[in-house]
């Protein structure tokens, strides 16, 4: 009853947004699709909720085909889109009540399920949705998205543009509504979110670089990684750009991590060169990749 | 004048939306060259901060000079001194990028000369050669913010205000925007950058937490970690904005 995806590709011209995909989402499971803006992520949510047809491929939500069974699919999923999509001259209680109408049900009837959700914007049920904050709205939606009780609920970037205290206590919403069985396929540009799904697919230019729980995706990583840090990161970055060694160079918070061409990496003679170049304090540690490592080393 | 070479200063800067202190005495100060992060939760301020410091939303008390000039009375020299970029406001989308740049160019009042030069050197930097002719809404994301970035910088303003600019953005890009984000600096212009990425704020030379309305931390990133006892700028700001 979860998601099953084969063999699926859409143009939109000559543009291709996805280009012959292929995953399974367990029932039950909360899988993350991961990657930035323009890598096809809204497309496949749009063919999944039977809102736009795959040129090629086919594909199953909750046990139910997406061409020939799109009602069914319909009545069986939440679908939060990227962009808030509730009606902005309806309040808050309007909303839900209105979604919870669409599908033949009310709102005391599942209110168990967005209980935990809708407490914390019900002291404004009587605020019109357009007048909300954008933490407020992204409550709502989900709030919206959950009222029939749907077995599958996709979220399209949830968390964009919010701050880290709402992206956090967001992630404990949905792990909280994946043990009540739901089914969750969400999506974020985000990577430090990645680490708290199942497992995730890494997205890009409609492609899929790797399919794998958090843990896996980042012990693929195929080179020693070092953190560095000097007192001057702009002339650090121009340092280790223009070195001879380097393999790759990306900053990090206060690093940069560091990945050298030859095995194993020479620190001596590193260290040597970034002083010649002027740089003082100079720290050169290894260090875990990240989701985000990974990610970036499969996109080059 | 200037004091002490800061080219942002603030004195208990305040705005009040009926009884509500969105923006609640403030003070703080940004120096020349400097790469300021301004951060806080949605709802914490920045925005309305922000408004004031270009000159398009009046405080109701405080002081504030940016570049040399007054807030109250001097916006429209802020304006001119200043370059601005959001992730909601940037380019025009169906202008292509070569008219973006004029037209902006033209805004801050740069002859055609200048706007021809500032074209060319821009291009070739940012490798958009094959482009120049496309309309702004058929590129990625990540162009996109970078060229707006870069026209953000056409009138070489004493000061660059980026409001989330990366939000979205893939990491190899963001990072792409980041360093030119050092460039700038390193070429003198100051940078107060709002994000919500927390690994962009250790970037940043210093950083302000802005909670409901106040400011509750500024320093390095470095001593904000230290006085938190943490090792990473997201658990300091969920200390912090958590209460």
């Amino acid at each position: 009853m979860g998601i099953t995806i084969s063999n699926i590709s859409k143009s939109y011209g000559e543009i291709t947004a996805l280009s012959d995909i292929s995953f399974d989402v367990k029932p039950g499971e909360l899988f993350g699709l991961i990657g930035p803006d323009g890598a096809g992520k809204t497309t496949l949510f749009r063919i999944l909720t039977t809102l736009l047809i795959a040129d090629h491929g086919q594909a199953t939500v909750a046990g139910y085909d997406v061409l020939n069974d799109y009602k069914s699919i319909r009545n069986s999923v939440g679908y939060m889109p990227g962009r808030f999509s509730l009606y902005q001259d309806l309040t808050v209680e309007e909303n839900l009540n209105f979604f919870a109408t669409i599908f033949g049900t009310t709102i005391e009837e599942n209110y168990d399920l967005v209980k935990d959700i809708y407490v914390q914007i019900e002291p404004f049920k009587n605020r019109r949705a357009g007048k909300l904050s954008g933490g407020m709205k992204q409550k709502l939606a989900l709030s919206c998205a959950l009222i029939h009780k749907p077995k599958v609920l996709f979220l399209d970037e949830p968390t964009t543009g919010v701050d880290p205290v709402s992206r956090k206590e967001f992630w404990e919403m949905l792990k909280r509504l994946q043990k009540k069985g739901i089914t969750i396929l969400v999506s974020t540009p985000y990577m430090d979110e990645a680490a708290l799904c199942d497992r995730i697919a890494l997205i890009q230019d409609g492609n899929i670089l790797e399919i794998d729980t958090p843990n896996a995706i980042v012990s693929h990583f195929p080179k020693p990684l070092y953190n560095i840090s000097a007192h001057n990161m702009y002339n650090l970055i121009e340092s280790l750009t223009n070195y001879e060694h380097t393999y790759s160079i990306f900053p990090f918070g206060e690093f940069v991590h560091y990945t050298d061409k030859r095995h194993p990496i020479d620190k001596a003679s590193l260290k040597t060169y970034l002083e010649f170049q002027g740089l003082t304090d100079i720290k050169i540690e290894k260090t875990q990749p990240t989701i985000e490592d990974t990610f970036m080393e499969l996109a080059k | 004048m200037m004091k002490d070479n800061n080219v942002i200063q603030v004195e208990n800067l305040s705005k009040l939306f009926g009884d509500f202190a969105a923006v609640n005495q403030i003070s703080f100060q940004v120096k020349a060259g400097e790469i300021f992060g301004f951060l806080g939760a949605n709802g914490a301020g920045k925005t309305t901060a922000m408004k004031m410091l270009i000159g398009i939303s009046s405080p109701t008390s405080g002081k504030a000079t940016v570049a040399g000039f007054d807030v109250y009375k001097e916006t429209e020299s802020i304006k001119k001194n200043i370059g601005y970029m959001s992730q909601k406001f940037a380019l025009y989308d169906d202008l292509t990028v070569k008219e973006n740049i004029t037209f902006f160019g033209g805004i801050y009042g740069l002859s055609k000369k200048q706007i021809d030069q500032k074209r060319c050197e821009l291009v070739e930097e940012l490798g958009l050669q094959e482009v120049t002719k496309s309309l702004v809404a058929s590129l990625p994301l990540g162009w996109k913010q970078k060229l707006a970035f870069s026209v953000s910088l056409l009138h070489e303003p004493k000061i660059v205000f980026l409001d989330e600019p990366t939000g979205g953005v893939d990491p190899i890009t963001r990072r792409q925007f980041w360093e030119m984000i050092y460039k700038a600096a390193h070429n003198g212009t100051t940078i107060f950058v709002t994000t919500h990425y927390m690994d962009e704020a250790e970037y940043c030379d210093r950083v302000s937490i802005m909670v409901n309305g106040k400011i509750e931390a500024l320093d390095t990133p470095k001593k904000l970690k230290e006085h938190y006892k943490t090792d990473t700028m997201n658990h300091v700001f969920l200390k912090l904005a958590r209460g």
